[in-house]
C-alpha cells in the first residue's frame, strides 16, 4: 500500500556552510571516529527507515511480479503480466476521474488558504482565535471526520437543518448520485485540508522580514502591491510543495470516500480499487503492481512539476 | 530523490527480497483427535472469534467456565478480531494464528490441510453433524460450524398486518404488492437496503438455493450463468431491482445506519429487511430496549414456492479450525467438539444446532407450520465459485455489484438492467472459460 498520509516537511532553506578555514589535519584515530559517528547517530533513524519504509517497498515490489492471493504459501511469478493487466484495462484507469473532484477542490484549497493566511498575516482582531478555527479540522481524525460528515449530509441531518434555517428546503440526497457525491466528498476534503496549507503559507509568510512591508507601504504600496511583490514571491518554495502534496493527495484520496461511502455511487478512488483488489479478491499480486504504478505517476508528476518549476532560491533583499 | 535513497533501495531490496513470501508452513495433513479421557488433557488454548461483543460482556469467559468443568486441566484464552477476515489473513502468514479459529473466508479450500488439522473423515462425521462438506478436502474435514443460518425477511408483523397482509407472499409479485400495500396504508418505508453498511446487500448472494429449492445451487453457479432468465440470483437481483425502482425504500439509501435499523424495525418504522435467522434474537433485543415487544419480529422465506412449498437453505456460519501448528490440538479439538454440540450456543442465537437430530428452534415455529421445506446445499463446487467470483471481479459475496444495482434502480446510475445482468453474464461465464480450459 501506499502511504497516504500526506508528510508535510517545510525545507530548511539551504544556508551557504561558511567557507570554515583550513584546520591542521588530526590524527588518524580521531579521523576515523570523526568519519564514524555521524553514521552512529544515523543508525537508529535509517533501521526504522529501511525496515517500516523502504523493506515493505521492496516486498511490493517483488508481490507485484506474482500472482500471490495474500495468504496461500504458494505463489508464482507472473513477469510482467500483472502490469499489462492494469495498463490494457480501462476500467481500472477509470477511476482517475474520480481524482479530478479532488484536483479541482485542491485548488480551490490553496486559493482559500492563502487567502486566509494573507489577511491573518496582517494585524487584525482575534487572529490567534480564527488560525484555530482555520486549523482545528486538520487535528482531527481522518475516520471521525468521515463519520461526522456521514450524519452532515444525511438525509435531514445538519446539512439540510441549517439550509432549513435560512428557508432553503431542498430534498436533496447530498451523496446520491455520482456527481453530487463527489463534490460533497470533495467538499469535506477541503475543510480538512485548509488548515494544513494555510499554516505552511502562514508560516512562509511571517518568515519575510517586516521591514519589507514597512518600506513597501513608505513608497505607497497597497495591500494587493505588498502580495504580488513580496509575499507571493517569497512563499513560492511553499506554493511549489504544496501544489506537489495536493496532487498526489488528490491522485490517492482515500479515507473519507472510503468511510464515507465505501466508493459506492461512483466515488471509487485508485487506492479504494486497490484495496479492494487485494483483500476483496484477494489478487495481492495485482493490487501490489497498483500500487507501484500510483508511486510511479505521483513521482513523475512530481518531476515534471519540478522541471516546469524549478525550485530556486528565495531573494526578497 | 537523492543518490543515497537509490542506494538504500538497492541495498533493503537485496536483502529482503528473497526472503518475503507468505510461508505458511510445511507440516502438511496433521490430525487432531478427540481426546479419550477429558480430565487428561492440559494446556492452554487460545480461541480466536470474529464475536467481540461476546468477548467484552464476559459470555465467552462463561462458555469456557462451563467447558471447564468437562476439561478442568485447560485453559481457554479468547481473542476477539474486530476485522476478522483482514487481520486473520496477515496473521495466517506466520504460524501463530490461536489455536482454534474460523477458517476465514480468502482460504482455498484446497490449503485447508496446510493451515488447519483434520477433524475426522466425512462418512464418519457426516453421520452426526450438518455442513461437513463445506470443509471437506479430499474426504476429510477440516471445521465445523456450532450453528446454522437460514437466509430469510425480517419483517415486523404489526405492520404487515395493518396493511391487511397476513399470509406470506408466494411470488416476487406479491410481495412488491404487499409492499405497495405497506406503503400506501402505513407511514412505515417498506423496506429498507442497509446500503451504507454494504454487507446487508451482499447477504442477497444467499437467495441461491431458495427460489429453486435445488440442493445443486452452488454447483449451477460454477457451471452455468447465474443471471440467466429464472436463475436464482437473476430472480433475487431482479426483486431488489424492483423494490427501489418502484420506491418501496428509505428516502436516501446512501446514508443509512444499520445499528439503527435494528430499533426502527422493532418500532415499526422500518417493516421489512432480507437479513438471516442470526438477526433475529439481535432485533428482539432492539425491541426490548425500545420498550417494544420482540413477538413483533417476524421472519419468512424467500417469495418463491416449489411444488406448492417455500424452500428454505440452511447454511453453516464460520467453520471452527484447529490451528495445524498448534501444540495443544487435543485440547483445542475438545473446545469445538464441546463448542459445538454442548455449549447451547446455537439456543443462545436461536440458530439451528449443527446436530443432524437436533429440533429446530423456537423462532422457526412457523417454518414447521407452514411446512417450509429446508435443504443444504452441496458445497463441493463451492472452491470452484470462489475461484471464478475472484478472477472475474463480479464479487457475488461482495457489496459492490449490488450497490450499482440499488444505484441503477433509483436512477443514480445510467443504464439498463438487462445489460446490467448481461455484463455480469459475460464476466462470469468468460472466467468460467477460461478456467475450464
Amino acid at each position: 500500500m501506499t502511504d497516504t498520509t500526506q508528510k508535510a516537511t517545510v525545507k530548511a532553506a539551504p544556508g551557504a556552510a561558511p567557507a570554515a578555514p583550513v584546520p591542521a589535519p588530526a590524527p588518524r584515530r580521531t579521523r576515523v571516529w570523526r568519519g564514524v559517528t555521524p553514521w552512529l547517530f544515523l543508525i537508529a533513524p535509517l533501521a526504522l527507515l529501511i525496515t517500516f519504509t523502504y523493506a515493505p517497498i521492496a516486498n511490493m515490489l517483488a508481490y507485484s511480479f506474482t500472482d500471490w492471493d495474500g495468504v496461500s504459501p504458494e505463489l508464482h511469478y507472473t513477469g510482467v503480466e500483472n502490469y499489462t493487466e492494469i495498463f490494457t484495462r480501462e476500467d481500472l484507469f477509470r477511476v482517475f476521474f474520480v481524482s479530478g473532484y479532488y484536483l479541482a477542490a485542491s485548488a480551490v484549497q490553496i486559493v482559500a488558504a492563502l487567502y486566509f493566511a494573507t489577511i491573518l498575516s496582517f494585524n487584525l482582531r482575534f487572529r490567534n482565535f480564527f488560525k484555530g478555527v482555520l486549523f482545528f479540522p486538520y487535528l482531527i481524525n481522518g475516520v471521525a471526520i468521515g463519520f461526522v460528515f456521514l450524519y452532515f449530509f444525511q438525509d435531514g441531518g445538519t446539512l439540510d437543518s441549517v439550509l432549513s434555517l435560512f428557508g432553503v428546503h431542498t430534498d436533496h440526497a447530498w451523496l446520491g448520485t455520482p456527481v453530487s457525491a463527489n463534490t460533497s466528498l470533495a467538499g469535506v476534503s477541503i475543510w480538512r485540508y485548509l488548515g494544513l496549507n494555510f499554516v505552511l503559507f502562514l508560516g512562509a509568510i511571517q518568515s519575510i522580514p517586516g521591514e519589507l512591508y514597512e518600506a513597501a507601504e513608505l513608497d505607497g504600496a497597497n495591500r494587493w502591491h505588498q502580495f504580488r511583490y513580496i509575499i507571493a514571491p517569497g512563499i513560492k518554495p511553499v506554493l511549489t510543495l504544496t501544489v506537489i502534496l495536493s496532487i498526489s493527495g488528490s491522485l490517492s484520496a482515500f479515507e473519507i470516500p472510503y468511510i464515507m461511502t465505501g466508493g459506492a455511487t461512483g466515488t471509487e478512488t485508485f487506492v479504494i480499487q486497490t484495496l479492494n483488489l487485494a483483500f476483496r479478491f484477494n489478487k495481492t499480486g495485482l493490487a501490489s503492481a497498483a500500487a507501484v504504478v500510483l508511486l510511479l505517476i505521483i513521482l513523475l508528476v512530481t518531476w515534471v512539476q519540478r522541471r516546469l518549476v524549478p525550485d530556486d532560491k528565495v531573494d526578497l533583499a | 530523490m537523492n543518490r543515497r535513497h537509490i542506494l538504500a533501495i538497492a541495498v533493503s531490496a537485496a536483502l529482503l527480497v528473497p526472503g518475503c513470501t507468505g510461508t505458511g508452513g510445511t507440516s502438511k495433513g496433521a490430525d487432531a483427535k478427540a481426546p479419550d479421557d477429558p480430565s487428561k488433557v492440559t494446556g492452554t488454548i487460545k480461541v480466536l472469534t470474529q464475536r467481540t461483543d461476546l468477548v467484552t460482556d464476559g459470555t465467552m469467559k462463561k462458555y469456557a467456565a462451563e467447558f471447564n468443568k468437562t476439561y478442568p486441566k485447560v485453559k481457554v484464552e479468547f481473542e476477539a478480531l474486530t476485522n476478522y477476515e483482514t487481520e486473520v489473513k496477515i496473521r495466517m502468514n506466520t504460524e501463530n494464528y490461536g489455536d482454534v479459529l474460523l477458517i476465514p473466508a480468502v482460504i482455498k479450500k484446497d490449503d485447508y490441510p496446510r493451515f488447519f488439522a483434520s477433524l475426522g473423515t466425512e462418512a464418519e462425521r457426516s453421520k452426526k453433524y450438518l455442513f461437513t462438506d463445506y470443509t471437506t478436502v479430499d474426504g476429510k474435514v477440516y471445521g465445523q460450524s456450532p450453528i446454522g443460518v437460514i437466509p430469510g425477511f425480517l419483517y415486523n408483523k404489526r405492520v404487515w398486518q395493518e396493511a391487511g397482509v397476513t399470509d406470506w407472499p408466494a411470488t416476487p409479485a406479491e410481495f412488491l404488492t404487499d409492499l405497495k400495500a405497506i406503503k400506501s396504508r402505513t407511514d412505515a418505508v417498506p423496506y429498507y437496503t442497509n446500503f451504507a453498511a454494504q454487507w446487508p446487500l451482499s447477504q442477497w448472494t444467499q437467495v441461491n438455493g431458495s427460489v429453486s429449492c435445488d440442493p445443486q445451487a452452488s454447483t449451477k453457479l460454477a457451471e452455468s450463468d447465474p443471471w440467466a432468465e429464472g436463475a436464482d440470483l437473476r430472480v433475487g437481483d431482479k426483486l431488489l431491482y424492483d423494490t427501489v425502482h418502484e420506491g418501496l425504500i428509505e428516502k436516501d439509501p446512501t446514508t443509512t445506519n444499520w445499528e439503527e435499523s435494528k430499533p426502527r424495525l422493532a418500532k415499526g418504522e422500518l417493516a421489512t429487511q432480507w437479513l438471516g435467522t442470526w438477526a433475529i434474537v439481535q432485533f428482539q433485543d432492539a425491541a426490548r430496549q425500545a420498550g417494544t415487544s420482540p413477538d413483533d419480529i417476524g421472519f419468512m422465506p424467500f417469495p418463491s414456492k416449489v411444488d406448492g412449498k417455500f424452500c428454505a437453505v440452511m447454511a453453516p456460519d464460520y467453520n471452527q479450525a484447529v490451528n495445524v501448528h498448534s501444540k495443544n490440538k487435543p485440547a483445542a479439538r475438545a473446545w469445538i467438539d464441546w463448542f459445538t454440540d454442548k455449549s447451547g450456543y446455537d439456543k443462545d442465537n436461536l440458530a439451528i444446532s449443527p446436530l443432524k437430530d437436533a429440533p429446530l428452534p423456537e423462532v422457526l415455529k412457523p417454518y414447521e407450520d407452514e411446512g417450509v421445506k429446508l435443504i443444504e446445499l452441496d458445497d463441493s463446487a463451492g472452491a470452484k465459485v470462489k475461484q471464478i467470483d475472484n478472477q472475474s471481479e463480479v464479487g457475488i459475496y461482495a457489496p459492490e455489484y449490488r450497490q450499482n444495482l440499488v444505484d441503477l434502480a433509483r436512477g443514480a446510475k445510467k443504464g439498463s438492467l438487462d445489460d446490467f445482468f448481461a455484463d455480469l453474464s459475460k464476466r462470469w461465464t468468460q472466467t468460467q472459460q477460461t478456467l475450464g480450459s
